[in-house]
């Protein structure tokens, strides 16, 4: 079966750094892909070449078989299949909920208000939030923004999903109502790009686990033998990291100094 | 000596409208084209190309470092010789007051602009926003409030200094204030009108500038 993306041979600079080297990744519609690795791996340079946010400079990706790196590449069209959320979800703060949710189907699509209002209900109500469709961002907290900025992608009816952290900027006890809108959509079979540092969320609801490190990627595997058996030493380390700080007592018994 | 003084200025009162009018059309429209010139300018500067950034940054510091009286003269005097243009006076202080609060109002709106998160532009480029649409409906919208209230001293600043005009023939309120004083020697009663005419008019203004800030900064 061929993929929806494909990265081949895919290179991103900052001006002299380079910041992607030679990335190969292929991605089947349905599969979720989770994106691990150290801070300033390139995790988010890798989602953000995908949408255009940042501009590539070798290589190839291709969408659904189409080169995106090509001049031609029409970004807004592209942008509509692929939904990126963001670590503090950036809500617009001058519009409420509903029209947070419709301004891409309205003026980007140029859909019909009544289904987009519809379809923008029925996934308000799926996160359960309907009862905020008249509040104002500043009026919720970050759980509620970021489920609702979630939804503000999903109405424009995207192909894939970028996630970008999208608990990082969370209290502990909003990350769970996020998470859980997140492996909705995996079992309904979206296409789902994730990145994130929540490492059981990653075990349970990934197809397959990335693992970057220094603008590579390292290792592709089914995330059991990953967590299990990781290939290399990197990872192995990456991962010892996060056991002992999971294994740290819950309550600190000292100030840390 | 008090009646005969409210009698001249209800005598000069047409004469004294007629330059309120050309006063307040000159910076009527300087403040419009200010405002349109501003925000294109307040824009341009957030696009992030570097070339654009250039040429904006040589127009403000030409209007910041030479006086717009030289403006005035410049382009009322210059281009007749240099270039055989010639603008109506009217014209001219209009024009020259637009570059100039454009360039001012420009540096209000980039500002305001840049202090959005950046996020606001990368969320509304996602959805698929073009640039109209991505400043039309979320980053000018959500930068008013940080801009209206110095916009409106940059509108006083404008009107008052629309009096420069009477230099290139602009026969405005306080040149008929002057011929007035002229004819008549009622220096202070002419002088006392010329004053309450821009307080009434700027003070509401800086008024309204302050009251939004104070409501806006708290909120
Ligand atoms: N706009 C930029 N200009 C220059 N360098 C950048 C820019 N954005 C990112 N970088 C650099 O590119 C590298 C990869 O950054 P990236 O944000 O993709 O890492 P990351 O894996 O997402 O890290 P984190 O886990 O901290 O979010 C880093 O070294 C970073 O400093
Ligand atoms: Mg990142």
């Amino acid at each position: 079966m061929s993929a929806l993306i494909e990265f081949k041979g895919f290179n991103k600079f900052f001006g002299e750094h380079q910041v992607l080297k030679d990335i190969d990744l292929q991605v089947r519609s349905g599969e979720v892909v989770v994106i691990l690795g150290p801070s300033g791996c390139g995790k988010s340079t890798l989602l953000r070449c995908l949408n255009g946010l940042e501009v590539a400079h070798g290589g190839s990706l291709t969408l659904a078989g189409k080169e995106l790196l090509s001049k031609a590449t029409d970004w807004r069209q592209v942008r509509q299949q692929v939904g990126m959320v963001f670590q503090s979800y950036h809500l617009f703060g001058h519009m409420s909920v509903m029209e947070n949710l419709l301004l891409g189907p309205l003026k980007v699509q140029k859909r019909e208000r009544f289904e987009a209002q519809a379809q923008a209900e029925a996934l308000l109500a799926r996160v359960g939030l309907l009862d905020k469709r008249d509040a104002y961002p500043r009026q919720l907290s970050g759980g509620q923004q970021q489920r609702i900025a979630i939804v503000r992608s999903l109405c424009m009816n995207p192909q894939v999903m970028l996630f970008d952290e999208v608990t990082a900027a969370l209290d502990p006890e909003m990350v769970k109502e996020v998470l859980q809108v997140i492996q909705g959509l995996a079992r309904d079979g979206m296409t789902l790009l994730i990145v994130t540092h929540e490492m059981a969320f990653a075990r349970a609801v990934a197809d397959r686990i990335v693992f970057m490190e220094a603008g590579r990627i390292l290792e592709q595997s089914a995330p059991e033998s990953f967590f299990t058996n990781p290939q290399t030493a990197r990872a192995q380390q990456f991962l010892e990291k996060f056991s002992f700080v999971e294994s740290l007592p819950k309550t600190p018994h000292k100030e840390l100094s | 000596m008090a009646s005969s003084g409210l009698e001249l200025l209800l005598v000069s009162l047409p004469q004294l409208a007629q330059g309120a009018a050309q006063t307040l059309s000159i910076s009527a429209l300087g403040i419009a084209f200010s405002t349109l010139g501003g925000v294109l300018y307040g824009v341009l500067a957030t696009l992030g190309k570097r070339s654009v950034n250039l040429v904006l940054r040589v127009y403000l510091e030409l209007f910041r470092a030479i006086p717009v009286l030289v403006w005035l003269y410049l382009l009322f005097f210059g281009l007749p010789i240099f270039f055989a243009v010639s603008i109506p006076s009217f014209w001219c202080a209009v024009l020259v007051l637009s570059l100039w609060g454009a360039s001012e109002v420009g540096e209000v709106v980039r500002g305001a602009l840049h202090s959005l998160p950046r996020g606001q532009r990368e969320a509304g480029l996602s959805i698929g926003l073009d640039g109209w649409q991505l400043y039309g409906h979320v980053l000018l919208p959500q930068a008013l409030k940080r801009m209206t209230p110095p916009t409106i001293n940059i509108y006083t600043r404008i009107i008052k200094t629309s009096s420069l005009a009477v230099l290139i023939g602009v026969v405005d309120v306080i040149k008929v204030g002057q011929q007035i004083i002229e004819r008549t020697y009622e220096s202070v009663l002419i002088y006392g009108a010329l004053f309450l005419f821009f307080f009434f008019i700027c003070y509401p203004l800086s008024a309204a500038s302050r009251a939004l800030e104070r409501r806006w900064t708290h909120a």
